[in-house]
């Protein structure tokens, strides 16, 4: 058996090799950016210094995501000594200009330079995303010179499992996925379950449309969900974890394989960890389009290689879970926390955030907004600072209309309540849901109840097919849904509308039929009033309502 | 996507049977079942496989047919009735082998925003193809995507792969033209995009 990975030298190693080089260019290579052709950023930026004669004074290294993926590709600059420039929308040509004029002559390149000072940077807290844009996520060496795998070592060789469960009880985190579990307890639930074989399942099957948190911790640091997980089994007495990764990311599951591999080569995965007498294999399993599967139960399936149907609880999985053995299913981006927790502290993490959220969140902006990207801002944060100083407000002079949390199983909030601070409980109360954390603003050229159709033919589409409410009723809507949209609806499917939710949101199985609704609700209570000028405008045209008579 | 144009055009053309067919592969000689062969070897058979053995199957086939599903039934000791049932179960998979083409259009929220139901509808009408499925001449496949996670770039649509970003319905029409060239009467089969 190969020795352990000596962290302390291996991050000295890596500082070392670091310094050598007077200038580091770091490109954006995820998923956005490479969209945005950064592929070809890097490979021009890598010719040219190839070519200029300046292989000894700088390095291009390929980094995770920056976060304003709308001006993507982005490159920064670091001079030895602290000095650093970004740059946005690097193409092929401004590549070349950044490694001709501002490293061989010390002239930065102004008309592409981004403001690393503007709000959108500034107002961030990173801990999830810490080491986005600044580690090469295919070297371990990265990870470790920022820190990785020292919590890991702590938790395994200074702290029993039941003071590592403590910890995370302690810091009050609550699962990321959306529904705000706290972690600690389901910690605590799996610890105590009995079983000779237990599961820490990490769910990175993230279906939200225009939402890609997860996405980004697998594929920018997948050392960090590795070493999360990890702790994550020693503190629960599991010996297998799975990660279930959305099969949309190829890129994710390439990375994280590797990593995975890597992590084994050097003793922080497989057999008698770090020479303790902790083991722990990680497997990836890839899923097949079912955005059920987010759903725990649902997703255990699918890990058995059956249909992605969900299952009623009790039992909770970490009684009976992944083939009848205790599991816990924790959020990828909940178990990226885990390390900083274990290092810095409860009482660090939650100084960050809310008391009854504490922390921060990766919120997905989209939609109508100036920037449009990743962020990791506190929880307790206001939804106007969010889309007015980090999103750079509405384009174009538009007005806001609504802001959309939580994806098909959330809701639409409107300008009044622009001040709620973004916390588990107070979105619920608005009628929206934290959620994985899409965050999509529209502008009033948005009808809302087409909004409300588009996700309803989402659910419609994803319904698993298991419960009747939920089959049944997401068409039923959707169709109420699509008359009342082309302005051939009535006051009687107004009611209906309502009514149904009401029951598919009260009977269905799983949380998808349960927060199907959601979408509707909100709209319908915000934004009533456009549902009724549809049905008025019908009505005034003529077309009188034999169905309501 | 490439790879899978290419995958579905060897699939079109119909199994090569190599010379030299050894003794152990597939009845019908098609040396493509050797690549899942591998896959259930190194899973040591386990029936929890069935998911990502069909991946590979559809990876290497570009499609999945009865005669595959059934092959990794009987491969998992499985019924082929739940095989059948995973498969449809999940929208990755598909059963008709790809057109020549495929553009994907991001109907993702922030695409929706942006009007990708728009170009969706544009397409379908100028291909006459609803979305889903391929037009009559196997050339064009119009598919949808829940989001492809580049929302910075809405409406994103990928042709053949490759990213057209923030670009309206006529863009994209006048770039399928383009792309979408019927082929000349006489010209060789062989002579495809891959």
């Amino acid at each position: 058996m190969a020795a352990p990975i000596d962290l302390h030298e291996v991050a000295q190693r890596e500082h070392e090799a670091r310094s050598r080089y007077p200038w580091r260019i770091k490109a954006c290579g995820s998923t956005a950016c490479l969209s945005a052709g950064s592929a070809s950023t890097i490979s021009a930026l890598e010719q040219t210094i190839e070519t200029s004669d300046l292989a000894l004074d700088a390095v291009v290294i390929p980094t995770g995501c920056m976060g304003l993926c709308s001006r993507g590709p982005l490159v920064r600059v670091l001079r030895r000594g602290g000095d650093e420039t970004m740059y946005q929308e690097v193409n092929e040509d401004v590549a070349i200009e950044i490694v001709r004029s501002h490293i061989r002559n010390h002239e930065p390149v102004e008309e592409s330079v981004l403001d690393a000072e503007i709000p959108f940077f500034a107002a961030q807290e990173r801990i999830v995303l810490a080491n986005g844009g600044i580690i090469d996520p295919d070297r371990i060496e990265g990870y470790v010179a920022h820190g990785g795998y020292v919590a890991l070592q702590k938790a395994i060789t200074e702290m029993t499992s039941e003071e590592v469960v403590e910890e995370v009880r302690a810091s009050g985190l609550r699962g990321r996925g959306g529904a705000g579990y706290p972690t600690g307890s389901k910690w605590g639930l799996l610890a105590k379950s009995e079983g000779d074989e237990k599961y820490v399942v990490a769910n990175g099957d993230e279906g939200d449309p225009g939402a890609y948190m997860d996405r980004t911790v697998m594929e920018d640091d997948p050392h960090r969900l590795i070493e999360g997980i990890a702790i994550a089994a020693y503190a629960t007495g599991a010996s297998k974890a799975y990660i279930y990764v959305r099969a949309e990311y190829p890129r994710a599951v390439e990375r994280l394989d590797r990593a995975i591999r890597v992590a084994r080569r050097n003793r922080l995965l497989g057999r008698r960890i770090l020479d303790t007498e902790f083991s722990l294999d990680v497997e990836v399993r890839i899923g097949a389009g079912a955005f059920v599967c987010g759903e725990e139960t649902a997703l255990l399936a699918s890990i058995e290689g059956r249909r992605g149907t969900p299952r009623l609880r009790p039992p909770y999985p970490t009684e009976r879970g992944l083939w009848g053995k205790p599991t816990m299913i924790n959020n990828v981006e909940t178990l990226a926390n885990i390390p900083a927790i274990v290092n810095k502290g409860a009482e660090w993490f939650s100084s960050i955030g809310t008391p009854s959220s504490p922390g921060t969140k990766v919120f997905a902006l989209a939609g109508d907004l100036v920037n449009i990207g990743l962020i990791e801002v506190p929880m307790g944060i206001t939804l106007r600072t969010i889309i007015e100083d980090v999103g750079g407000g509405i384009p174009d002079g538009g007005t806001f209309k609504a802001a959309q949390t939580g994806g098909p199983s959330g809701g639409c909030i409107p300008a009044e309540f622009l001040d709620t601070p973004v916390d588990y409980d107070s979105l619920r109360q608005l009628g929206s849901i934290m959620g994985s954390g899409g965050l999509i603003v529209m502008d009033d050229t948005q009808r809302m109840p087409d909004v409300a159709k588009f996700f309803m033919e989402f659910c419609m589409d994803e319904s698993c097919g298991k419960c009747v409410p939920c089959r049944a009723g997401t068409v039923q809507i959707h169709s109420l849904l699509e008359r009342i949209c082309a302005g051939e609806g009535t006051f009687t499917d107004l009611r209906h509308l309502e009514q149904l939710c009401a029951t598919v949101r009260d009977t269905s199985l799983c949380g998808l039929g349960q927060s199907a609704p959601n979408p509707v609700l909100s709209t319908l209570q915000y934004f009533g009033k456009e549902y009724e000028d549809l049905i008025t405008i019908q009505t005034v045209a003529g077309v009188k309502e034999v169905a309501d008579a | 996507m490439t790879e899978d144009t290419s995958s579905a055009a060897r699939a079109r053309r119909g199994r090569d049977k190599p010379a030299d067919a050894s003794a152990d592969t597939h009845p019908s000689g098609d040396d493509r079942f050797a690549v899942i062969d591998k896959h259930l070897k190194r899973g040591r058979y386990a029936q929890d496989q069935l998911i990502e053995t069909l991946h590979i199957a559809q990876d290497v086939f570009g499609y999945l047919d009865d005669g595959i599903l059934i092959y990794v039934a009987r491969a998992l000791r499985l019924p082929p009735s739940m095989v059948y049932g995973v498969a449809t179960f999940y929208q990755l998979f598909t059963f008709d082998p790809p057109g020549e083409h495929t553009c994907t259009v991001c109907t993702g929220t922030a695409c929706f925003v942006k009007g990708a139901n728009d170009i969706v509808a544009a397409v379908a009408a100028a291909y006459d193809v609803p979305s889903g499925e391929t037009t009559e001449d196997g050339l064009l496949t119009l598919k949808t995507a829940r989001c492809l996670g580049s929302c910075g770039l809405a409406p994103v649509v990928l042709l053949d792969g490759e990213v057209k970003a923030r670009e309206g319905a006529d863009l994209i029409l006048a770039a399928l033209e383009t792309m979408v060239v019927p082929e000349p009467v006489g010209a060789a089969a062989e002579g495809g995009e891959s």
